[in-house]
C-alpha cells in the first residue's frame, strides 16, 4: 500500500471517528443549573435506542421527581398497548433548551410547556405541528371548555392539548389552629383583613408569603396581583391588562398592587417581615403553617403547593383550603389557573399516537389518583381523585364560570417573566409603586410591539 | 447501574477515539505533506499542523462573532433590519444602566480585593514553614465551579426571621452575637457586595498562586542586599517586591478584570439580577433565552466584547514586551 493511501485512509478514519464520537452517546441526560444535576434516564418500558421495537417518543418537559414518576405511570398503558416507549428529558431551563434545539434542527417529538406564551412563540417560529387532523376535534370540544381550547390555539390552529391544570385562587390554612382560636373562614376581602388584624392582635402572624424562586423569583406575587385584579376589575379589564390594552399605570392595575401591598408590605402581617417574603423560597414558605404554635395562619398558593407540604400532614385535618375571597361583590369569586400544555414538534406516527392517547381521560385519571394533580379534562371521573379536598378543586377548575389563565404566563416574556417579576420584588422591597409601574409600563410598551 | 457503566464506557471510548483520532489526523496530514515536492514541504507543513486548530477556531469563534455582529442590527427574531436600535436600547434602558453600574463595581472591587488579598497572602505565606498547606487551603475554591460556589454561598447567606433558628452561617453568627439577621441577597444596601465577595473568594487563590510564583523568582541577592543596607520590610515590599513583580500583577489583574466583565454564573444562580444586582452578561442571557430577543442579546454581546478588547489588547502587548526582553 502506498504512503498516499495510508495517509488518506488515516485521515478518513479520523473524521469518521470524530463523527462517531460526536453522535454516539444518545443518553438522555439533562444538567440543570442551580440545583444538583438531574439525570433522568427513563425507559418507561423500552430503553431509548434507535432499534426499539416500535420506536420511542422523545418528550421534553419540566417535570422531575414525583411529578415525573406520576407522568411515567400515566404513560405506561400506552406503551403496553402500542409498544412505543417514551424518552423523557427534564429541564428547568426548558425554554432555553427547546429554542436552542429547534434552531439546531433537533427538537424533541413532544414538549410539555408550562406556559401558553411559549406555545405562541414556538408557533410563530413555525416549530409546532397543527393538531386539527390528528385529534378528533368534536370529541375535544366536548372534553375541554372553550377557554382551554382557545389557550391551546394560535392564529386559528390548535397546537396544544392541556394535560395538567392548576387552580391558583386558593388560600391554605390550618383548620386545627383556626378552631382553637375560634377564627372564622373569611368569605370577603374585608373579613380576611379583619381576621388578619385579629391574628396580629392575638400576637400571631397571619400570612406566609415566599417570593424567592431562583431565576424566577417574584412569580408568586404576580399570582396574587392577578387574583386581586380579577376580583376588583373583572375578567374583561383583566384581559385588557394582559393584552396591554390598558397601561400598567391604569388606576385599576394600581389598585390591585396596592391591595397586594396592604398584605405583603405589612411587616406585622407577614412571616419574617418583608425581608422574609423576599428571601423565603416559595416551596418552603407554607411550612410555618404546620408549626406549633403556627408561624402563620394563611397561605395563598396554587393547588400544586400540597406537594411541598411536610411529610405526613393530612388533607382536611392538618390543612384545608378556602377560595381566595371576593373583593368587589360584582365580580364574585372567579378562578385563576394555569396548566401544562402538550405540543408536537415532529410529525411522526409515534408522536401522533402519543398525543391522541393524552387526549383521552385514562392518563389524567392515573395521575389524578396519585395526587397533586388536577385535570382540565371534563371526561375525567371525579372519583379518580384521592380525597374530597382535591375533588373540590377539580370541580372548581373544570366547571368555573369565569376562568382566567395566569396572566403573567400570557404576557410577552420580557414582561410576564421579566419586568413583572422584578417589579414585584422591588415593590415588596419598598420601592415606590408609581416608579415600579412606570418601569414595567416602559418594558411593556416595547415588548408588545 | 448498567446506564452508569455504559456512560463510563462511552466516555472512555470518546477519550481514546479523540486522542487516537488527533494523533491519526496529524500523522495522516504529515504523510500527505510528505507526498509534495521536496521544496514545497517546509512551507506547507506548518499549515498542516495549525490548519485543524485554525479551522475549529474559525468555526467556533470567528464565525459566531461575525454572526453576532450581524444579528445585532436585526430585530428580535432576526427578520428585519433595525439599524442601531438595539444599541440605542442597550445604552439607554434603565435596566442596562443598572447592569453597567454593577459591572463597574465588580471590576473595581473584585480586582482590588482578589489581587490585593492574593498578594498579601502570597507575601505572608512566603515566610512560614506550613506554606504549602496554607496555599492549598486558599487555592481550594479555585477548583469549585462558579455555579457550585454560588449554591454553597446561597446557604451561607440564607435568611430566616429573627425568631426561628438560622440556617445561614453568616446570619447564625450575627444572631449569636445578638444582632438581627440580614437579607444578604435582597437588601439593596449589601446584596451587590455579597455577590462580589463570592467572586473574590473564588479568584483570590488563583491570584495568590501566580503572584507567589513571581515572588519566588525575585533574586535573593537583591533582597539580601536591601536588608544589609538596612531597608525595612515595608520599604522592601513597596520598592523592590512590587516593582519587580509589577508585570505579573498587571497580568493577573487584567485576567480578573475580564472575569469581572464576564460575571454571570454567580448572579444568575443567586439573584438572577433582581433587587438591583443585574450585570451585563446576565441581561444578555435573559434577552436571549428568556425574552427571545436575539437582536438585543447580540447587541449586548457586541458591547461586552468591545469592552473586553482593550483589556485583552493591553494584556497581549505586555506579554509581547516581556517576551522581547528575554
Amino acid at each position: 500500500m502506498s504512503r498516499r493511501i495510508v495517509g488518506f485512509s488515516l485521515t478518513a478514519l479520523t473524521v469518521i471517528g470524530l463523527l462517531l464520537a460526536g453522535c454516539a452517546p444518545q443518553t438522555v441526560t439533562v444538567t440543570v443549573p442551580v440545583e444538583k444535576p438531574v439525570q433522568v434516564t427513563v425507559p418507561v418500558t423500552v430503553p431509548v435506542t434507535v432499534a426499539a421495537p416500535k420506536g420511542a417518543v422523545t418528550v421534553l418537559g419540566v417535570w422531575g421527581g414525583s411529578e415525573f414518576e406520576a407522568f411515567a405511570a400515566a404513560v405506561e398503558p400506552f406503551t403496553k398497548e402500542t409498544g412505543i416507549g417514551m424518552a423523557f428529558e427534564t429541564s428547568r431551563e426548558q425554554a432555553t433548551v427547546l429554542v436552542t434545539r429547534v434552531q439546531a434542527g433537533n427538537p424533541p417529538d413532544i414538549a410539555i410547556l408550562p406556559q401558553p406564551g411559549l406555545l405562541v412563540d414556538l408557533a410563530k417560529m413555525g416549530a409546532l405541528v397543527p393538531l386539527e387532523n390528528i385529534v378528533d376535534m368534536d370529541q375535544l370540544k366536548k372534553d375541554y371548555a372553550q377557554a382551554w381550547i382557545d389557550l391551546g390555539s394560535y392564529d386559528g390552529h390548535l397546537y396544544g392539548i392541556w394535560f395538567k391544570g392548576a387552580l391558583k385562587s386558593l388560600v391554605w390554612y390550618n383548620p386545627r389552629a383556626f378552631q382553637e382560636k375560634g377564627y372564622p373562614v373569611p368569605t370577603t376581602w374585608d373579613e380576611m383583613i379583619a381576621l388578619s388584624d385579629r391574628i396580629v392582635a392575638d400576637g400571631g402572624t397571619p400570612w406566609c408569603i415566599g417570593l424567592e424562586s431562583g431565576a424566577a423569583s417574584g412569580w408568586p406575587g404576580t399570582d396574587w396581583i392577578e387574583d386581586i385584579m380579577l376580583r376588583t376589575a373583572g375578567p374583561e379589564v383583566y384581559d385588557q391588562w394582559v393584552n396591554h390594552e390598558i397601561p400598567w399605570t391604569d388606576p385599576a392595575v394600581k389598585r390591585a398592587w396596592e391591595l397586594f401591598g396592604q398584605i405583603a408590605r405589612n411587616e406585622k402581617y407577614v412571616w419574617g417581615g418583608t425581608t422574609g417574603v423576599l428571601s423565603t423560597n416559595f416551596g418552603d414558605s407554607p411550612r410555618p403553617l404546620f408549626d406549633t404554635p403556627p408561624g402563620c395562619y394563611m397561605h395563598r398558593q396554587a393547588s400544586f403547593i400540597t406537594g411541598f407540604f411536610p411529610e405526613g400532614v393530612k388533607a382536611g385535618e392538618d390543612y384545608d383550603v378556602f377560595a381566595f375571597p371576593s373583593i368587589d361583590p360584582k365580580w364574585g369569586v372567579p378562578a385563576l389557573g394555569a396548566g401544562d400544555v402538550v405540543v408536537m414538534l415532529n410529525d411522526t406516527p409515534e408522536a401522533r399516537a402519543f398525543i391522541q392517547y393524552l387526549a383521552t381521560p385514562t392518563p389524567h385519571e392515573i395521575w389524578a389518583a396519585r395526587g397533586g394533580f388536577l385535570s382540565p379534562h371534563r371526561g375525567v371521573d371525579l372519583k379518580a381523585y384521592p380525597d374530597d379536598l382535591t375533588r373540590k378543586q377539580a370541580q372548581i377548575l373544570a366547571s368555573a364560570e369565569v376562568f382566567r389563565f395566569d396572566g403573567s404566563d400570557l404576557m410577552p416574556a420580557a414582561v410576564g417573566a421579566g419586568s413583572f417579576w422584578t417589579g414585584v420584588m422591588d415593590y415588596v422591597g419598598g420601592k415606590d409603586l408609581d416608579a415600579v409601574l412606570q418601569a414595567i409600563e416602559k418594558s411593556a410598551q416595547d415588548a408588545y410591539k | 447501574m448498567s446506564d452508569w457503566l455504559s456512560q463510563v464506557l462511552a466516555t472512555l471510548a470518546a477519550i481514546l477515539l479523540g486522542v487516537a483520532g488527533i494523533a491519526g489526523l496529524f500523522l495522516g496530514l504529515d504523510s500527505l505533506v510528505g507526498l509534495l515536492p521536496q521544496r514545497l514541504q517546509p512551507r506547507v507543513r506548518p499549515w498542516a499542523y495549525i490548519g485543524p486548530a485554525l479551522l475549529i477556531l474559525g468555526f467556533y469563534l470567528v464565525y459566531p462573532t461575525l454572526n453576532t455582529l450581524y444579528l445585532s442590527f436585526l430585530d428580535a427574531r432576526s427578520e428585519r433590519f433595525v439599524g442601531l436600535q438595539n444599541y440605542l436600547w442597550t445604552l439607554t434602558s434603565p435596566e442596562m444602566h443598572v447592569a453597567f453600574r454593577n459591572n463597574l463595581l465588580w471590576i473595581v472591587l473584585m480586582t482590588t480585593f482578589s489581587v490585593g488579598l492574593g498578594l498579601i497572602i502570597a507575601v505572608l505565606v512566603d515566610r512560614v514553614r506550613y506554606e504549602p498547606i496554607a496555599k492549598s487551603v486558599i487555592f481550594l475554591p479555585v477548583a469549585i465551579s462558579f455555579v457550585g460556589a454560588s449554591v454553597i454561598w446561597r446557604f451561607v447567606y440564607a435568611y430566616k426571621p429573627a425568631n426561628v433558628p438560622q440556617i445561614g452561617l453568616l446570619n447564625a453568627a450575627i444572631v449569636a452575637l445578638g444582632g438581627r439577621p440580614i437579607g444578604w441577597l435582597v437588601d439593596t444596601a449589601v446584596n451587590n457586595f455579597a455577590l462580589i465577595a463570592v467572586g473574590v473568594w473564588l479568584q483570590t487563590g488563583f491570584c495568590m498562586v501566580i503572584l507567589s510564583a513571581a515572588l519566588k523568582a525575585i533574586p535573593r541577592e537583591i533582597l539580601e542586599a536591601a536588608r544589609v543596607d538596612g531597608a525595612s520590610e515595608w520599604r522592601i515590599f513597596w520598592q523592590i517586591t512590587v516593582p519587580m513583580i509589577s508585570s505579573t500583577i498587571a497580568v493577573v489583574a487584567t485576567t480578573v478584570v475580564i472575569n469581572a466583565l464576564k460575571a454571570f454564573d454567580i448572579v444568575f444562580v443567586m439573584t438572577n439580577g433582581t433587587r438591583g444586582t443585574e450585570v451585563i452578561a446576565n441581561r444578555m442571557y435573559k434577552e436571549m433565552f428568556s425574552f427571545l430577543n436575539f437582536g438585543r442579546a447580540s447587541a449586548i454581546a457586541v458591547i461586552l466584547l468591545l469592552a473586553i478588547v482593550p483589556v485583552m489588547a493591553a494584556n497581549i502587548r505586555r506579554f509581547q514586551a516581556q517576551e522581547e526582553m528575554r
